[in-house]
């Protein structure tokens, strides 16, 4: 019993080590250059574009399981976002053009 | 004396254990306190889910079927999701000499996890979480999406939900293809409410295609208890690119039992007749089979499974009345050596979705 909590006490570490170490490598500034970048590429380029690219990636993605829901406000979308990018283990990119898509 | 020293030494590690866990969960809540999003996409708490009756007569005997899957998702800061998913599903038939309809209510959590995602690539996942064994359990299994509400016959099989940890996420290859996978343990074989979980280990890794719009993966699982079985099992998933044509397969072989299933389901929204109709209804066919394996015909029974090899073939309908609220029918047969019979299915399925927050202007 104490050697099953011991295990378990070292897996929640472990994860909770691997979690840590993934934020610190995600928030290195190498990350933070492509986030910029990203955000360069979200602000400068033309919008249609990217809606665009948005419904592409909603039709691949999402049109793989369901048909297309209505649009629902941002801050819906965007915890709806979450889950799913979860759920199809989506990419953060897609999980960002898909947002944009279904919020304009 | 050294079995009391034994003791002592072995409450300081779980308690250094344990300060290490805080330390990090502090350093994370940190981090999570530091996050900036807009304050206009800042995600809000959502009540979300289905609710559905259906009516399955099979073999002339009809069972009526209501359910209603509540999904709470509580965002937190940037990078963290409390998930969760409960079934409530009444299950009524008529007694076999007449009388009102009755039945059980079978009542248990589904999932209830917390999610951290750590990079672009990758999410930890950690408590209940559906086993992501194939596509089905974890992608179609909520009323509102499936084309067709008969479970496919193998669903039963290595999809019992895991008790654990799980890292999943999904990486650009290039610009033609984007891999996802998801790698967990299930650290205990004792159940939360009504469904017993067991102790095993397992993957999943897929290669989606966006061109041809193909994904194609699979999945394996290793029981850590009893005999210590090996699982595995394979999806394709695929959009035609020029017809509203959606295809789904999948194929598991496990101690319980094998078999595949394959489902077409198509949009007639390029009808040239009836369209505004047509434009809105789903037809749907599925053809499978089923081969029962070491367990038995009985084991197999109390998994959910057939208890002999089976063929089934379905065909259905979908009608979408509005968002989030369809309209269902459809017909089945089941061949095997315990009897060959139809099964009827007809009912009603809706999607709802409601903010638990304020969502600003849209």
């Amino acid at each position: 019993m104490k050697t099953h909590l011991h295990r378990t006490s070292w897996l929640a570490i472990l994860l909770c080590t691997l979690a840590l170490a993934s934020s610190v490598f995600a928030g290195s500034p190498s990350s933070r250059k492509d986030a910029a970048a990203a955000g360069v590429v979200t602000y400068n380029t033309d919008a249609d574009n990217l809606r665009l690219q948005g419904e592409q990636r909603f039709r691949a993605n999402c049109g793989r399981c369901h048909a297309a829901p209505q649009k629902f406000p941002t801050r819906m979308m965007s915890t709806v976002l979450r889950h799913m990018r979860v759920r199809a283990t989506i990419t953060a990119e897609d999980q960002r053009l898909i947002l944009l898509y279904m919020t304009q | 004396m050294s079995q009391k020293r034994g003791k002592t030494a072995c409450r300081c590690r779980q308690r250094s254990a344990w300060q290490v866990l805080a330390l990090c969960l502090s350093i994370l809540a940190a981090r999570w306190s530091l996050a900036q999003t807009p304050e206009a996409e800042k995600p809000v708490p959502i009540l979300s889910g289905s609710i559905g009756t259906f009516s399955f007569v099979t073999g002339g005997q009809n069972l009526i079927d209501s359910q209603i899957n509540p999904v709470l998702l509580l965002p937190l800061g940037d990078r963290w999701l409390i998930e969760s998913r409960a079934e409530f599903e009444g299950k009524f038939q008529r007694p076999p000499n007449g009388g009102p309809y009755g039945g059980p209510v079978d009542k248990h959590v589904d999932y209830v996890q917390i999610d951290y995602i750590a990079s672009p690539y990758l999410t930890v996942t950690a408590g209940r979480f559906l086993t992501p064994f194939g596509i089905f359990n974890e992608r179609l299994y909520p009323v509102w999406i499936r084309a067709l509400q008969p479970d496919p016959l193998i669903l039963p099989i290595n999809t019992a939900p895991s008790d654990g940890a799980m890292l999943r996420g999904g990486i650009p290859v290039n610009a033609k293809a984007n891999m996802n996978y998801a790698v967990y343990v299930s650290a205990t074989s004792i159940g939360v409410g009504s469904v017993d979980s067991e102790r095993h280990v397992g993957g999943r890794l897929g290669f989606f295609f966006p061109g041809p719009r193909l994904e194609v993966g699979g999945s394996w699982q290793k029981a850590l208890q009893e005999e210590r079985k090996n699982a595995f099992g394979f999806h394709l998933v695929w959009q035609a690119a020029k017809v509203p044509l959606s295809v789904h397969s999948e194929y598991a072989r496990s101690f319980e039992g094998s078999g595949y299933w394959i489902e077409g389901a198509y949009r007639l929204s390029q009808s040239h007749f009836w369209q505004k109709a047509a434009r809105r209804t789903e037809v749907a066919a599925r053809a499978q089979q089923f081969y029962s394996g070491e367990i038995g015909p009985d084991g197999g029974e109390a998994l959910g499974l057939p208890g002999t090899n089976t063929r089934e073939a379905d065909f259905g309908v979908n009608y979408f009345l509005r968002d989030g609220l369809k309209g269902v029918a459809s017909y089945g047969r089941q061949f095997s050596s315990a009897g060959n019979f139809n099964q009827w299915t007809y009912g009603i399925a809706y999607r709802f979705l409601v903010p638990l927050g304020r969502t600003g202007a849209q």
